[in-house]
């Protein structure tokens, strides 16, 4: 009844791909983005932008990165925690050497030295696929936590091994309350978001999606393997490199190599496979649900134990999440493999129709 | 009715054999494609038909012999070089993109005439919007040809048989090709749905001049349609020329119909 | 050299450890076509079982006798790691069967999280002693040679020997036995295999079982020697580039694969580590993995992947 579509015809084709074609999408669209930019800060607790909002919307971007290989590419990538130091240590010494190179700068550098490394640690993918592959990302990963660890360079001598980052600001507006860290990583991933949607519906998205669904079909109509891989690995690794980047200056303040460790890579992809492969929304949704999942169980496990009678401890809560992400995943990966981006677009459908049930 | 100009040749096959391990799954196989002409390749199954339009589409490398395309001499074809050449093929058993609606499939055809790169892609202004648009535009006329209007949106995976074979045909038609593959396009069709086929062929070939390779088993298409035919059998070569002359061709015969002994 | 050849046997027996690990992986890769990530989960898993048994059962049955306790112990975590490998294989992998390899990877995950989070709900999350009187003492052997001997572990020792009697039973049972033959029918072709009338389900459960008991054995050899406690890094990410090395389908490519890493990785460290900043050990198999993947994808002793088209 509200969902319909009544009148809203396309004549150019340009009104008919858009990211958003249905009205009452856009709409609500603009509204979160409007209450995200406006209503939130002023009424979020600092816990809730250090626990919650930043590490979300940091994630988020870095899933969006993920899911460029994994989900559309079909690339298996358990290399991006790697992806994510790379880009963290890169920005960290552009911005210490570098006198006075502005914040933007350095993570967007920072971004573009994951890209290299993504690029090299890729070309395993134009020999193997799958398991093979999987390996191939693992070696990136276990390398670059060791050369993190033990060249000295990268950690500017720090005898302590961890590095940090302080006074943060671009263009005069200083970047230290909670609220401006939260403003600033949102606008990197609407920004980031709206180029990923484009690139992915675009061209270079078909020919990801190709290599991912058939690659032998996909040589035969023109589109070349090499290339299509290499861009795969080369744009994924420039998103996640930046969201390391941020996850490192704007969330941590201060970070060792364990912060980008294999755990961090196996995060990621539950993310893209829980939130949708091949979707940019699923990314959010994905990047949402594990980061509130904690959270959620931290205060309602206590509640549901003492209902029954049952003490629960804060280990048993932390072994709950971790049998429940491993519960979901199977669940998601045998039943519905385009994640919870799917049941969404399930639900719109039904509103779409109702009251009527069909 | 005009006569069709038949133009010179286009793609001349030399001595071509290709062997799987033991297995010898084309022998020494020789023959030539004249522009703007229908050619059939037909035999009993496992002739090796769908392998000899994989050594032209570089899908496999034969060990032996020589594929000249316009002219240039390859012992091998590279996928992506050919269909940038001007080569496109439909395949027996579909090799639709399953994850894609029929929309995007048709576009993938488009890919090789993109010219944009990531970054403007990226921001989608200017250039690179307006190209996606005039693409658009070509696959939508494509789309009308092939009578799918109603099926744009549609993930391929969900459409019945027939209709992924038309997608199959569009998205190759979308390459603009000069010589079009055809593996089987009418295999699993009904009456209908070959006569619908059988038009599309005919009207590609005579709007647009695209030479036509084409493997079909029904031997009222193949007479029908075709200008010359030739006759695989275990791998050889047992006929070559017009549908006439092959069909009294007496090893085509035996080869169909099996001798008496 | 007596250090050289110190290093070595460390090398070769950690290496033996490994590659005990990567039996279970190539055992149930051979028959079922999956690689199953959760293997580790599950080596773990039956070594806290049994830790935790050898334990508890002397309490519940009330008798003192540690080498009943041991031997009850073992038999009960078996049989937990049978339910358990049915379990996944009714569950999660009948479910998958057609997906390809990432899929299956991504699925073997989860259910190494849900087994990293529910054995430390049942069993613990300490570090857990096996004792099942190995022994602990260090032996020094050829000192007529090298000044001082050359310095080997007697725990290794018989880890070497009980590893190196699993591997004889197994191919024995492969190259021998009907139903070891019947195995081999089921990893070379299903379909094949189902049509002459091999039991499909019944031989999949039996490589479960198999790997199951391997999974054990391996569990305890590594408990008794590191303790048991769930690290859900380190056993299945130690045994992947063994597998790589070796071969998904290659048993005695499981075995030379781990030894060569585990040689390489002593070694390396030992000798290229210093001048690089040491710790090389973390990345070591993994990039040499790597160098096969890229040069040689089906590894020392494994078959040629072919990509159908």
């Amino acid at each position: 009844m509200f969902y319909r579509e009544n009148g809203q015809f396309k004549t150019t084709y340009a009104a008919d791909s858009q990211i958003f074609p249905i009205a009452q999408d856009r709409w609500v669209i603009l509204a979160i983005i409007a209450l995200a930019a406006i209503a939130v800060p002023m009424v979020a607790s600092t816990y809730m932008f250090k626990a919650i909002l930043i590490p979300f919307l940091i994630l988020s971007l870095a899933a969006i990165g993920v899911n460029i290989l994994v989900g559309y590419c079909g690339q298996i990538s358990l290399g991006s925690g790697a992806f994510m130091a790379v880009g963290a240590y890169a920005a960290y010494n552009l911005f210490i050497r570098v006198d006075g190179i502005p914040l933007v700068l350095a993570l967007l550098g920072g971004g573009f030295f994951a890209t290299l490394t993504g690029i090299v640690f890729g070309i395993p993918s134009l020999r193997v696929r799958g398991l093979y592959l999987a390996v191939a990302t693992l070696a990136a990963q276990f390398f670059w936590d060791w050369a993190f660890l033990r060249i000295k360079w990268f950690t500017n001598y720090a005898p302590s091994g961890s590095v940090q980052v302080a006074d943060l600001s671009m263009m005069g507006w200083a970047i230290k309350d909670p609220a401006d860290k939260y403003l600033f990583c949102l606008a990197f991933l609407v920004v980031f978001g709206l180029l990923a949607k484009n690139l992915v519906r675009g061209a270079i998205g078909r020919e990801w999606m190709a290599i991912r669904d058939m690659d032998v079909a996909a040589a035969v109509i023109g589109i070349r393997p090499m290339y299509a891989k290499l861009s795969a690995f080369a744009v994924s690794s420039f998103i996640v490199g930046v969201a390391g980047a941020l996850w490192g200056f704007v969330h941590l303040g201060g970070w060792e190599p364990a912060a980008f460790s294999v755990d961090r890579s196996f995060q990621l992809l539950f993310m893209v496979i829980i939130g949708g492969m091949g979707s940019i929304m699923g990314s959010i949704f994905g990047a949402a649900f594990i980061t509130l999942l904690p959270i959620f169980l931290n205060q309602a496990l206590p509640v549901l134990g003492s209902a029954v009678g049952v003490e629960i401890t804060t280990a048993f809560v932390s072994h709950a999440e971790f049998m429940i992400f491993g519960a979901l995943i199977v669940w998601f990966l045998i039943v519905e493999p385009h994640g919870l981006a799917r049941l969404w677009s399930v639900a719109k459908q039904k509103l779409r129709i109702w009251p009527f049930p069909h | 009715m005009t006569q069709k100009k038949i133009g010179d040749v286009i793609l001349d096959v030399k001595n071509i054999s290709l062997s799987f391990g033991g297995v010898k799954a084309l022998s020494d196989i020789s023959f030539n494609v004249k522009e703007h002409e229908i050619r059939a390749i037909i035999g009993p199954n496992g002739a090796g038909k769908s392998s000899m339009l994989n050594c032209i589409n570089g899908v496999y490398k034969p060990q032996e012999g020589s594929i000249t395309f316009r002219g240039t001499t390859f012992k091998h074809m590279n996928s992506h070089e050919v269909a940038v050449m001007g080569v496109a093929r439909t395949f027996q058993n579909l090799a639709l993109f399953k994850g894609m609606s029929v929309l995007d499939n048709i576009m993938s055809g488009r890919n090789l005439k993109i010219k944009s790169n990531l970054f403007m892609q990226a921001l989608r202004i200017g250039p690179a919007q307006r190209e996606e648009f005039e693409h658009r535009a070509f696959v939508e006329r494509i789309i009308d040809f092939l009578e799918i209007q109603p099926y744009r949106k549609t993930p391929v995976g969900q459409l019945p048989y027939g209709l992924q074979k038309r997608v199959d045909l569009a998205r190759a038609l979308a390459m603009e090709p000069q010589v079009l593959l055809l593996d089987e396009p009418m295999a699993g069709m009904n009456v209908e749905e070959k006569q619908d086929m059988c038009r599309f062929v005919l009207d590609v070939n005579d709007e647009f001049g695209t030479t036509i390779v084409l493997i079909e088993h029904d031997m009222g298409v193949v007479m029908d349609i075709s200008d010359r035919v030739v006759v695989l059998d275990y791998g050889k070569k047992i006929g070559d020329g017009t549908p006439d002359e092959v069909r009294n061709n007496e090893e085509v015969i035996s080869a169909y119909l099996g001798t008496s002994h | 050299m007596g250090f050289f050849l110190e290093t070595l046997f460390g090398g070769l027996m950690t290496g033996m450890l490994y590659s005990l690990v990567a039996l279970g992986f190539v055992l149930i890769f051979k028959a079922s076509g999956v690689f199953n990530f959760a293997q580790g989960a599950m080596v773990l898993f039956a070594a806290l079982a049994m830790a935790r048994f050898a334990e508890w059962l002397p309490q519940w049955l009330g008798f003192n006798n540690k080498i009943v306790a041991n031997l009850l112990a073992f038999v009960l975590a078996g049989i937990l790691m049978f339910a358990v490998a049915w379990l996944v294989e009714r569950l999660v992998l009948r479910h998958l069967v057609n997906q390809d390899g990432a899929v299956l990877l991504m699925a073997t995950l989860g259910i190494t999280y849900f087994l990293d989070g529910a054995g430390q709900t049942v069993f613990g999350s300490d570090i857990y002693k096996i004792d099942v009187g190995m022994p602990k003492e260090p032996l020094f052997i050829w000192e007529n040679v090298f000044q001082g001997g050359v310095l080997v572990s007697k725990e290794d020792l018989y880890a070497a020997v009980i590893a190196a009697l699993l591997v004889i039973a197994l191919t024995l049972f492969f190259q021998k036995t009907t139903t070891g033959r019947a195995l081999r029918a089921v990893a070379d072709d299903h379909q094949a295999a189902q049509s002459i009338g091999i039991p499909l389900n019944r031989i999949w459960i039996i490589v479960w079982c198999v790997a199951g008991v391997v999974a054990l054995v391996a569990g305890m050899i590594w408990g008794s020697k590191l303790g048991v406690q769930f690290s859900l890094t380190t056993v299945a990410l130690r045994a992947l580039p063994v597998v790589i090395l070796g071969g998904l389908t290659s048993v005695p490519g499981a075995i030379i694969g781990g030894l060569i890493i585990g040689v390489g990785e002593k070694l390396s460290e030992i000798y290229i580590g210093p001048l690089v900043g040491g710790g090389i050990e973390i990345w070591f198999a993994y990039v040499l993995a790597l160098v096969f993947l890229l040069f040689r994808p089906q590894g020392l002793f494994g078959e040629k992947i072919i990509d159908r088209v």
